[in-house]
C-alpha cells in the first residue's frame, strides 16, 4: 500500500500498524456461523449484513472526517441523506421507461443519473448549510449542536413542503431486482450491488487519503490542524471541500438506503442519525477505516441478532458500542488528537 | 416577601414582569375565561411543560451541557404513575409509590450516565444521551407486558382527581366543581412549587458554581471546583424535575404511550422552548413553553387562514400549510441561537438594563 521506502525513510520510527479490529470482523462471522447453524441462511445474512454496513459506511464517512478535521459534529447530516433518496425518487419517477425496461444497460444509465443528481443536489446544499448554519458558530460547541439541529428541524420540514409528508416509494430498476444463488444461499442482486459500490468508495477514499496531497493534508489536519495552518495550508478551505463531498456521500448513502427499503419518508435523516452517531463513535472520531470498521460491525450484528434473537437486535448497536468503547474507550482507531 | 419567594432573582424588567404576570393569570383563569376541554388541556399542558423545559434549562442554560436524554426522566415519572396505578388500582399510595420509584431509578440512570460521560467532551456527551434516549425508547415499546408497549396504558386516577367527583352541586361561576377541575389547581400549585424550588437552585452558591462551569470549566476547576460532581449534581437535580414533571403529565393525562412522553419530536420541542425562551433563564422555560404550545394549537388555525388566502400561489402555498408549522418555529430557533441566544428573556431584560443604565447618565 505505501511507496516503496528509501534508506532514508527506513532510519524513521515507524508505527506498526493495529489490525487487531480488523480481526473483529472475521471473528464476528465465524462466531455467527454455529449459532445459525444453516450455511445458506449464514451467507444470506452475512450479505444483507454486508450491504446494510457499506451504505451507513458511505453515509457516516463523511460526518467522521467533518468532526475530525474542525471537531463539528454535525447533527443535521440526516438531512442530505433524506435529500438524496428523495431527488432519487423524482429522477427515477422521470426516468419510469427506463427503469421498467428490461436492459440492464438503461437500467444502470437510470439509477446513475439519480445518483449523480442526488450528490451534487446534496453536495450544493451542503456547501450552502457550511455557509449558512456551521460557520458562524465555528469553536462554539453548544451552539453548534443547537444550530446543527435547527438546520435538520427545518431541512426536514422543507423536504415535506417541497415533497409533501408521505412516504414515496423508490422502486429497483427491474434488472436490479430478484435475487441469485450462490450455492444454496440466495443473495439479493441489489445487496451485491451495494456491497460492490461501497468498496469502490471506500477504496477511492482510502486511495485520495492515502495517495494524495490533498489527503496528507486532510489527514495532517485530522491529527493537528493547528500545525497544518501554521505550515501555510489554508484549512479552512479544504474543510468545505470535505464538508461538500461529505454531503454527497450522504445524498449518495439516501439513493442507497432509498433503493433498500424500496421507500423513502421526511424523516429517514433523524432516524439514522442514532445509527451514524453510534458508528462513528465505534470507529473513533474521526477515522475513516475506523468508520469503516464500525458500520460493517453494525450491519452484520443488526442481521445476525435479527435472525437470531430478534429482541436483543433493537438494542445490538448499544450494546456494540458500549463493549468496544470499553476495550478502547476512544473508538477502534483513535485519531490521536493532543 | 416576593422577593424572598424569587430567591432575589427578580424579572427585571418590566415587560417580562407583566408578561408572566398575564402568564399566571392566564392559566389560573382558563376555566372561567376560555371554556372548553381543548383550552383546558392546553393549559395544562403549559404547567407540566414550564417543569420540564425549567429542569431542561437547568441542565443546559445553566451548566451548559447538552443532553438528548431529557425526555427519557419525562417518561420515567410517566411510566413511573401509569404502571403503579395500573397494578395497584387509583389510589393516592399507588401514586406515592409510582412517584418514589421513578425518582429512584431517575437518579441511579442519570447518576450513571453522568458519571460514565460527563468527563467527555460536550460532544461526546450529546451522542451518548442520543442513543440511550433512543435504546430507553425502543425498551419501553417493546417489553409490552409492563409498558403496555406501542399502545401505552390508561389507567384510573384517585377519585378526588377524576371527572366523575363532584365538589358542589351546584356549578360555580358557570364552571362545575369537578374532579378535573381539582385536578388542574393542583398542577398549578405543584407547578408553582416546583418552579420556584428550581429558581433556589440555581440562585444559590450551588447554581453559582454551574454557571461558572459554563462560563469556563478550566478557570472553575482552578478555583478548586470539582466539575465532574458538580455537573453530575446538575444532571441529576434535573432528572428529578423531569421525572415529576412526566408524573405531572401522566396524572393529568390518565394515559401514557411511549409517543406522548418519550418521543424525539417531544426532545426537539423541548430544544425549541428552551431556546425561543431564553437559556440560562429560569423565566425563558415560563415564556419559551407558553409561546410554543399555543403557537402548537393556535399557530395552525391562523395558518389554515393564511393558507386558504394563498390557495393560488403554488410554492407559499405549501409554506404556510398548517402542517408546516414547525418549519417556522425552527427558523426562529435558528434566528435565536445567532442573534439573541438568551432567548426573548434576557433580550427584555437587557433592554430593560439599558434603559436603566442610560438614564443617569444622560
Amino acid at each position: 500500500m505505501n511507496a516503496p521506502a528509501t534508506t532514508a525513510v527506513e532510519a524513521l520510527p515507524t508505527v506498526k500498524p493495529d489490525r487487531l479490529p480488523l480481526m473483529l470482523l472475521p471473528v464476528l462471522a465465524l462466531v455467527a456461523l454455529p449459532l445459525i447453524g444453516s450455511a445458506s441462511t449464514w451467507v444470506t445474512l452475512t450479505f444483507a449484513g454486508l450491504a446494510m454496513g457499506m451504505i451507513i459506511f458511505i453515509i457516516a464517512s463523511g460526518l467522521t472526517l467533518v468532526f475530525g478535521l474542525m471537531d463539528v459534529l454535525n447533527f443535521g447530516h440526516g438531512v442530505f441523506i433524506t435529500l438524496g433518496a428523495f431527488m432519487a425518487t423524482s429522477v427515477l419517477g422521470l426516468m419510469t421507461g427506463w427503469t421498467t425496461s428490461t436492459s440492464l444497460l438503461l437500467n444502470l444509465v437510470a439509477v446513475l443519473a439519480a445518483m449523480l443528481v442526488a450528490m451534487s443536489v446534496a453536495g450544493g446544499v451542503g456547501a450552502v448549510f457550511e455557509r449558512v448554519i456551521i460557520r458562524p458558530v465555528y469553536g462554539q460547541p453548544l451552539k453548534q449542536i443547537l444550530i446543527t439541529m435547527g438546520g435538520m428541524i427545518v431541512g426536514e420540514e422543507l423536504i415535506k413542503v417541497v415533497w409533501g409528508p408521505q412516504a414515496r416509494p423508490l422502486l429497483l430498476p427491474t434488472a436490479f431486482q430478484g435475487s441469485i444463488l450462490l450455492g444454496d444461499a440466495a443473495v439479493e442482486k441489489y445487496r451485491l450491488i451495494s456491497v460492490v459500490l461501497g468498496l469502490i468508495v471506500f477504496a477511492i477514499m482510502t486511495w485520495v487519503l492515502t495517495h494524495t496531497k490533498v489527503g496528507l493534508l486532510i489527514r495532517a489536519g485530522v491529527h493537528d490542524r493547528e500545525m497544518v495552518e501554521s505550515l501555510g495550508y489554508r484549512i479552512r478551505r479544504l474543510f468545505i471541500g470535505v464538508f461538500v463531498v461529505g454531503s454527497a456521500l450522504a445524498g449518495l448513502g439516501g439513493v442507497m438506503w432509498g433503493l433498500y427499503q424500496q421507500s423513502v419518508i421526511p424523516q429517514l435523516g433523524s432516524q439514522v442519525n442514532v445509527l451514524l452517531f453510534i458508528v462513528i463513535i465505534i470507529g473513533g472520531m474521526g477515522s475513516v477505516t475506523g468508520c469503516f470498521i464500525g458500520a460493517m460491525l453494525v450491519g452484520l450484528l443488526a442481521n445476525y441478532t435479527g435472525f437470531l434473537v430478534p429482541k436483543v437486535a433493537l438494542f445490538s448497536n448499544i450494546l456494540l458500542m458500549v463493549i468496544v468503547l470499553l476495550w478502547r474507550p476512544e473508538g477502534l482507531y483513535p485519531v490521536g488528537k493532543k | 416577601m416576593l422577593n424572598h419567594l424569587l430567591s432575589g432573582d427578580l424579572p427585571r424588567s418590566r415587560v417580562l414582569a407583566v408578561v408572566l404576570v398575564i402568564i399566571l393569570a392566564g392559566l389560573l383563569l382558563t376555566p372561567f375565561i376560555f371554556p372548553g376541554a381543548k383550552a383546558l388541556n392546553v393549559a395544562a399542558k403549559i404547567c407540566y411543560f414550564i417543569v420540564l423545559v425549567a429542569s431542561f434549562d437547568l441542565l443546559l442554560g445553566y451548566t451548559g451541557i447538552v443532553s438528548f436524554a431529557h425526555t427519557m426522566f419525562f417518561g420515567i415519572g410517566a411510566y413511573g404513575i401509569a404502571i403503579a396505578l395500573t397494578h395497584m388500582g387509583p389510589t393516592w399510595t399507588g401514586v406515592a409509590v409510582g412517584v418514589a420509584g421513578a425518582l429512584v431509578i431517575s437518579l441511579a440512570l442519570s447518576l450513571l450516565i453522568g458519571l460514565f460521560s460527563l468527563r467527555v467532551k460536550a460532544m461526546f456527551y450529546a451522542m451518548i444521551t442520543l442513543a440511550v434516549a433512543s435504546a430507553f425508547m425502543t425498551m419501553a415499546s417493546q417489553f409490552s407486558d409492563i409498558t403496555g408497549g406501542e399502545d401505552g396504558l390508561s389507567f384510573k386516577v384517585p377519585e378526588l382527581l377524576t371527572p366523575g367527583f363532584s365538589l358542589r352541586e351546584a356549578p360555580f361561576l358557570g364552571v362545575s366543581l369537578d374532579g378535573k377541575l381539582i385536578t388542574f389547581y393542583l398542577l398549578i400549585a405543584v407547578t408553582v412549587v416546583l418552579f420556584l424550588l428550581m429558581l433556589r437552585i440555581v440562585n444559590s452558591p450551588f447554581g453559582r458554581v454551574l454557571q461558572a462551569i459554563r462560563e469556563n470549566e478550566f478557570r472553575a476547576e482552578a478555583l478548586g471546583y470539582r466539575t465532574v460532581s458538580y455537573r453530575t449534581s446538575s444532571n441529576v437535580l434535573s432528572a428529578m424535575f423531569a421525572t415529576l414533571a412526566g408524573a405531572l403529565m401522566a396524572l393529568w393525562m390518565r394515559y401514557n404511550g411511549p409517543d406522548t412522553s418519550l418521543s424525539f419530536e417531544i426532545m426537539i420541542d423541548l430544544l425549541l422552548m428552551v431556546v425561543i425562551g431564553g437559556m440560562g433563564t429560569l423565566y425563558g422555560a415560563v415564556v419559551g413553553a407558553a409561546i410554543f404550545i399555543v403557537a402548537q394549537n393556535y399557530l395552525q388555525e391562523l395558518m389554515k387562514v393564511a393558507s386558504g388566502a394563498a390557495t393560488n400561489v403554488p410554492l407559499l402555498r405549501d409554506l404556510v400549510h398548517p402542517d408546516r408549522w414547525l418549519l417556522w418555529l425552527g427558523l426562529l430557533f435558528i434566528l435565536s441561537v445567532y442573534k439573541f441566544p438568551a432567548g426573548i428573556v434576557g433580550k427584555l431584560r437587557l433592554g430593560a438594563w439599558r434603559k436603566r443604565t442610560a438614564q443617569p447618565g444622560a
